[in-house]
């Protein structure tokens, strides 16, 4: 039995499951699994300050800037075709990739003038620090670590273009957070049928070759959202599908597309179904045959899917694995599955079932903070409040930009991954910066060290925070001590 | 253990003094074995690009002899001639127009290209494809080391391969480099360097606390040292890898540390963004600007490896292809075989290295892709074999497991 009074267990749980102690939370706390539970809420995790409310006024206002965008060029083409004079600056711009601006210094970003960003870029920089602002503002950040989990496990990325770059916040906002205390299948359709994921997998391009449309144009399917759906948002690669149900998941969710600019079928930039792209009859998926109309019968497949055995266990050894270890106790594994099995994949009670855990409280801190992980730890240890530039740059470097990840299977989670020579190095030039940025603000960083590590403090860290050559080395050797990396 | 194969194989003239031998020429095809051995003499650079998302081998090589290839391809389709023709290889087959530095390399006998390739892999799943393609193991799932991680583990220590180890390129580097072996790690600067001192006193820390740690800073710390030597520090910024100038930034970089003395003679890197689900465009357009980024690092690691250029070869492999037809969207969907490139002033050039399976719908994998006829694993066994002096049973057990079925493809180095 674990011994729930010793202090070194409670910080430690603390920093599993939550997004890092902040000055004083670190020694003290006694009814630490409390604290973590209090954060599950019917209503999902907190909703981030933004001025969008969501995806459907991002949508519009995005349209409006490409149309924009689309006059500024012919004018320019005209112009040029006169031999008329430069056209004016800032139009027709392309987004730049989300990194800042490199090698400018941190902390002095309040640069000279620059021309505002293009407006997807300038959504996405306000999504990015509400996000964070929102991370540093939680108490324990248990409902926050799990919007995290969520938002990678079913990631968009901003690489994708302007549309992705302007909703991928919304997103979260609105599909994943709503959801995360809900039924696995809820969070399931709300983020399928969300406009960033439909875009970012090419869905709302997609037209049912039987279709009014497809007969008449003779375009057709992309399958690459059935794909994934099944690959890597719930059966799992090996969770027994064949191409044929990709193809025919593909089929069934013809239709799923966002409404564009002439707001045909609603308001431009939200979900729509659309029968006219949609592949009429019925669709053998995982050997059962689906005849529902319309968008029905996407959501019967989902409603399926997100039901299926191979969901339970590829959902419960993801978590386990973000969360405890790389290689998760196996009983813990199964707990977790018994538990999404037989509750219908009852979110609340899986991630109190996590966080009550025996297991997965006494396993040792072996997993590597992500980048995104260390750099919000920073922030809440140091009390920052960090600008824009102060957490996409070293997010940037470390290689986690937020909602970026080169591929549809989100950023790794596992040692291997963030544990190497390079990523090593850079974690330490952001600590050196960091270190750098909050000399000022830091008393003392030997009581810091007790603040947020606390019983967790090895004499060797405290020993080399204490003979550092100067108050931001020392705050660097907190950041980068093993008590502070792993988790 | 290959112990005795590698004894044997330091007691043999350098391989060129094999060729310079009358008859040598004609005993080559009768003495692979040995042949392979005297390869172990030269003193070879070997680099590894992943392009991960799949490429589409029937855009960047397109079969224009082949009479089902346009209809396939409407919307996307090259052609011989016009203001955006396709790059003339052997008459069959063009390359695309982005590419004219492999076009070149390709003409000076420095370039051979391998269609209708495939690993053993015949899913559709990036990452298990990609699994599969850097793991060199027959199935996905086994990813706790890289082919290219157990080559040098085989090889004897001491010699040049074994002692510098392998360049993972890459915040997080490669699959196909990471294992046992020491892998060296580097990506593009993008922030000033923390000093020396702090990473020292980080260094005696995890010393003390944490072996895991203790064990990449200092592979870190050795790479920058290889990295200092060679003189001006890269400009810091620029864009990623799935953009041209984040190509060229990456290739720079691994040139350089490649072309060291003392530095890596293996190095694994990646180019991303070859996903093209939609618009993949044609002669212009998205794919052709990823393929003009590739070409443009093609030709930084000529100019950048100069010096070892004749010892070296790069060879370009994606995780599969994809489908022989246009999809819905203007785009491919996955698929099955492609192209791979083998580059550098190492390599028996100017071929096409095929089996052409054809378009029509009964020639198709599963009457949609590119049929494979070509094991991507031959190939690089073959690469291999030739430039370090691995033997086929080595390659087939530790490099390759389960490859014992298939030889290394012969002949393509010189």
């Amino acid at each position: 039995m674990a011994d729930w009074s010793d202090p070194r267990l409670r910080t430690q749980v603390l920093q599993r499951f939550g997004l890092g102690p902040k000055p004083g939370q670190g020694g003290t706390v006694a009814d630490v699994r409390e604290r973590l539970l209090a954060e599950i809420s019917s209503d999902g995790a907190p909703q981030p300050r933004v001025g969008f409310s969501g995806a459907a006024p991002i949508g519009r206002a995005l349209y409006a800037f490409e149309d924009e965008e689309r006059a500024a060029r012919e004018a320019k083409r005209v112009a040029v075709q006169q031999g008329g004079g430069q056209p004016a600056m800032g139009q027709g711009v392309q987004v730049a990739a989300a990194s800042p601006m490199p090698g400018q210094p941190q902390g002095s970003i309040a640069a000279p003038a620059q021309p505002a960003p293009p407006f997807p870029q300038a959504v996405y920089r306000e999504e990015v620090v509400s996000r964070v602002q929102g991370a540093l503002e939680a108490e324990a950040g248990f409902a926050e670590r799990l919007v995290q989990f969520w938002s990678n496990h079913f990631c968009v990325s901003v690489a994708k273009g302007n549309f992705v770059r302007a909703m991928a916040g919304a997103f979260e906002r609105e599909a994943i957070r709503p959801n995360i205390f809900g039924r696995f299948e809820d969070l399931l359709i709300a983020v399928e049928s969300h406009p960033a994921m439909l875009n970012f997998l090419d869905n709302q391009l997609s037209i049912g070759p039987d279709s009014r449309a497809g007969k008449r144009r003779g375009r057709g399917l992309n399958e690459n959202l059935a794909r994934e759906i099944m690959e890597l948002h719930t059966l799992g690669v090996s969770g027994g599908y064949t191409q044929a149900d990709v193809t025919s998941l593909a089929r069934i969710i013809t239709g799923w597309t966002v409404v564009g600019r002439d707001a045909r079928l609603g308001f431009p930039g939200s979900f729509a179904f659309n029968p006219g792209l949609h592949d009429p009859g019925g669709q053998r998926l995982l050997g059962k045959v689906y005849r529902q109309e319309g968008k029905e019968k996407g959501m019967a497949a989902l409603a399926d899917l997100a039901r299926h055995p191979s969901t339970a266990s590829f959902i419960a050894r993801k978590l386990a694995r973000h969360f405890v270890a790389d290689d998760p106790p196996q009983a813990l594994v199964a707990e977790l599955a018994r538990v999404f099995r037989d509750t219908g994949g009852d979110l609340a009670a899986l991630s109190r079932a996590l966080v009550t855990s025996e297991l997965a409280g006494v396993a040792p801190a072996t997993k590597l903070r992500t980048p995104q992980e260390f750099l919000v730890a920073a922030f809440r240890a140091l009390g920052r409040k960090p600008d824009y530039g102060q957490v996409a740059g070293p997010l940037g470097v470390m290689g986690q930009p937020l909602w970026q990840p080169s591929g549809p299977d989100g950023y790794p989670d596992t040692n291997a991954a963030w544990a190497t020579p390079e990523g090593i190095k850079t974690r330490i030039d952001v600590a050196a910066q960091l270190g750098r940025q909050a000399a000022g603000s830091v008393a003392d960083p030997r009581a810091l060290v007790e603040e947020v590590l606390g019983p967790l403090a090895s004499p060797q860290t405290r020993q080399a925070v204490a003979r550092a050559e100067s108050k931001p080395q020392a705050l660097a050797l907190l950041l980068m001590s093993p008590e502070f990396q792993r988790r | 253990m290959a112990a005795d194969d590698d004894d044997c194989e330091r007691m043999t003239p350098s391989r060129r003094a094999v060729l310079g031998a009358a008859s040598a020429l004609f005993a080559w095809s009768y003495m692979p074995k040995f042949a392979h051995a005297a390869a172990g003499s030269r003193d070879s650079r070997f680099l590894l690009v992943v392009l991960r998302g799949a490429l589409d081998g029937l855009s960047a090589v397109p079969p224009l002899g082949d009479p089902g290839y346009a209809d396939l391809r409407e919307g996307i389709a090259l052609a011989k001639d016009g203001p955006e023709a396709a790059l003339p290889l052997d008459g069959f087959f063009y390359l695309h127009p982005a590419m004219p530095n492999l076009a070149r390399l390709y003409a000076e006998g420095q370039a051979a290209i391998v269609h209708a390739s495939a690993t053993g892999y015949r899913e559709r799943s990036h990452f298990d494809g990609q699994d599969v393609l850097e793991s060199g193991q027959g199935g996905p799932g086994k990813t706790d080391s890289g082919w290219l991680n157990r080559l040098i583990a085989s090889l004897p220590p001491g010699e040049a391969v074994s002692r510098h180890g392998a360049l993972g390129v890459g915040v997080v580097p490669p699959l196909v480099v990471r294992g046992s072996a020491p892998v060296l790690g580097w990506a593009p600067p993008r922030m000033a360097r923390a000093g020396a001192d702090l990473v020292q006193r980080l260094s005696d820390l995890y010393g003390e606390r944490d072996p895991a740690l203790a064990l990449v800073l200092k592979r870190a710390i050795e790479t920058e040292l290889i990295a200092s030597k060679q003189g001006a520090e890269q400009p810091r910024g620029g864009g990623g890898p799935d953009s041209a100038e984040g190509m060229k930034r990456i290739a720079e970089g691994a040139a350089r540390l490649v072309g060291a003395e003392d530095g890596p003679r293996i190095a694994a890197l990646a180019f991303e963004g070859w996903d093209t689900h939609a618009n993949e465009g044609g002669a212009k357009g998205r794919l052709a600007t990823l393929l003009g980024g590739l070409d443009g690092a093609l030709a930084t690691f000529e100019s950048g490896l100069k010096t070892v250029w004749k010892d070296t070869v790069v060879m370009v492999v994606t995780e599969f292809g994809r489908t022989a037809r246009v999809n819905g969207t203007v785009g491919t969907d996955h698929g099955t075989g492609t192209v791979a490139f083998l580059v550098g002033g190492a390599v028996k050039g100017r071929r096409m290295i095929v089996d052409w399976p054809g378009l029509k719908p009964e020639q198709l994998h599963e009457q949609r892709d590119l049929r494979p006829t070509t094991d991507i694993r031959a190939v690089a066994k073959g690469v291999v074999a030739d430039l370090f002096g691995l033997s086929g049973p080595v390659l087939a057990e530790k490099v390759f497991p389960g490859t014992g079925g298939f030889a290394p493809m012969q002949g393509l180095v010189i």
